[in-house]
């Protein structure tokens, strides 16, 4: 991979920081008057997810990350592995638990997901924002209560648990942001 | 081309049309005369942490100048009398929220003042300024180098070690930093860290380093250790300004830019040509004065409460 100079920082970079590929998000240009420029780099680190912060020398260059983010459809698991598949190639990839980490509870087969390749493996998993997942375990629904600010948790078909009304049921389909986790209405012709 | 529009507004413009009257009217109340000198030279700064873009007249060799300090030395030297500069300046890879390579510099010196008079006279400047904005006064510090260092990191900026201040840096930043000089060290921690603790208002910060000199003149502060006699302004926490109490000596002026050249060769930097314009007029006798440079694009900023420079510039690099 190519070498990246403080100069061509700008966020959205991928690059390798003590060997783990990293994403800049922010990079700020410091220089006092007469003295030594330098970058304040605030970097996620695309294994862990944390984010940290660094200050490079102005000049100074790291290696580039072989990190490439790619829309993909999740097709099974089996047992093992998650499997997703490149739309125009057709292509499969299989996911490490890992590497699905927190996406896992909200994958249903045929979901579009963004899938970061990194020396060409899956390296993590971001979920379709919204899904749309049955309730296969809840408290009796209090049919009529839908004026009320209440709520209970409700286990949906992938694993996930939310907060959904009162008057919910088992068999309801509701829909959810993967990226809060909040529940965000009833899907009416499930 | 869908960026040919300047990037700030017609109340921006005249905002900063409103400033620059304002700065030439307070010299001209104060009988500082307005001169006006080379942006483009054959030398230029040999200063080991400032580029100047190189430029090719006729040909040869040239630089686009990075302020205008050594003409104004060599007029001051002439018996100009006390004088003020408000013109362009260019440095070469500095391009950020603060920075643009190139910009507006208001620069000028004052003939047998020391620096602390100086102070006091930016300060009356920077509040006139402001008071046209705001009914506040707007609040003044003055504090040492030693002061503001000590206060934040427990440290004695001037007696400790090279290995302690390795040590600070390198926490405060990366592994990067183990290797580097004092000057390097002291400049990133007060950045990082001290910077973002001093009080809000206009803060005098003087007696800096004597690895920091630069320019300036060297003494001894109260505890008897060697300082330099700089000082650097800041603006609710942004760099503005930075001035000395001029070194008028030519000998010693050539010995730091014969140690600034040797730095920049072993640095794997450019090599610049040292002024041998200004040697000669340091030579010729150039009177004792104070002189501060400050920048006047960051000022407006602050007056218009922007958080990036190309919003009070019509043309920042990215639109020319």
């Amino acid at each position: 991979m190519a070498n990246y100079s403080t100069n061509e920082f700008r966020s959205g970079l991928k690059l390798m920081l003590d060997g783990d590929p990293c994403s800049i998000l922010e990079n700020e240009f410091v220089k006092p008057g007469k003295g030594q420029a330098f970058n304040r780099v605030k970097l996620r680190n695309l294994k862990t997810g944390r984010v940290l912060e660094k200050t490079f020398k102005s000049g100074e260059s790291l290696e580039g990350a072989d990190v490439m983010d790619m829309d993909m459809q999740y097709l099974y698991n089996d047992g093992d592995f998650w499997y997703f598949m490149e739309p125009e190639s057709f292509e499969q990839h299989q996911a490490t638990e890992n590497a699905v980490g927190d996406a896992l509870q909200w994958l249903s087969e045929q979901d579009v997901c963004v899938v970061t390749l990194y020396n060409g493996s899956p390296l993590s998993v971001v979920p379709p924002n919204h899904v749309e997942l049955e309730i296969v375990e809840t408290d009796p629904g209090l049919r009529g209560d839908t004026a009320q600010g209440g709520s209970k948790p409700a286990k949906l078909v992938t694993g996930a648990t939310v907060k959904v009304p009162l008057f919910l049921d088992q068999g309801d389909v509701v829909k959810v942001d993967t990226r809060t986790g909040e529940y965000q209405g009833r899907v009416k012709d499930a | 081309m869908d960026n040919w529009q300047p990037g700030t507004s017609l109340a921006m413009l005249q905002s900063r049309a409103a400033l620059l009257a304002t700065l030439r009217q307070f010299f001209f109340q104060r009988s500082v005369m307005e001169v006006d000198v080379p942006v483009l030279a054959r030398t230029s700064v040999t200063d080991i942490n400032i580029e100047s873009i190189p430029a090719m007249p006729y040909g040869g060799s040239g630089y686009l100048q990075t302020s205008p300090e050594y003409f104004m030395k060599r007029l001051l030297s002439q018996g100009a009398g006390d004088i003020f500069c408000l013109g362009k300046a260019f440095r070469n890879g500095e391009q950020g929220c603060r920075h643009n390579p190139e910009f507006s510099l208001l620069e000028w010196y004052r003939c047998g003042w020391d620096e602390h008079q100086l102070m006091d006279e930016m300060a009356e400047l920077i509040s006139l300024v402001f008071a046209a904005r705001s009914s506040q006064p707007l609040a003044v510090t003055k504090c040492s180098y030693e002061e503001c260092f000590g206060q934040t990191l427990g440290v004695d900026a001037h007696g400790a070690d090279l290995a302690e201040l390795q040590q600070r840096a390198v926490a405060a930043s990366s592994d990067s930093w183990a290797g580097e000089s004092r000057a390097n060290c002291l400049d990133l921690l007060f950045s990082l860290l001290v910077e973002p603790q001093l009080p809000a208002g206009l803060v005098f910060v003087y007696d800096y380093p004597a690895c920091q000199s630069a320019l300036a003149q060297l003494h001894n502060n109260a505890q008897g250790q060697q300082v330099s006699r700089r000082f650097e302004v800041f603006l609710n926490g942004m760099e503005l300004a930075n001035g000395y109490f001029e070194l008028t000596d030519s000998a010693e002026q050539q010995q730091r830019f014969e140690g600034d050249i040797a730095q920049r060769i072993e640095a794997g930097k450019p090599p610049i040509p040292m002024d041998r314009h200004l040697l000669a007029a340091l030579d010729h006798g150039m009177p004792s004065c104070a002189g501060v440079a400050l920048g006047v694009d960051r000022l407006l900023m602050q007056l218009e409460g922007a958080d990036s420079i190309a919003q009070v510039l019509p043309f920042s690099w990215d639109r020319c």
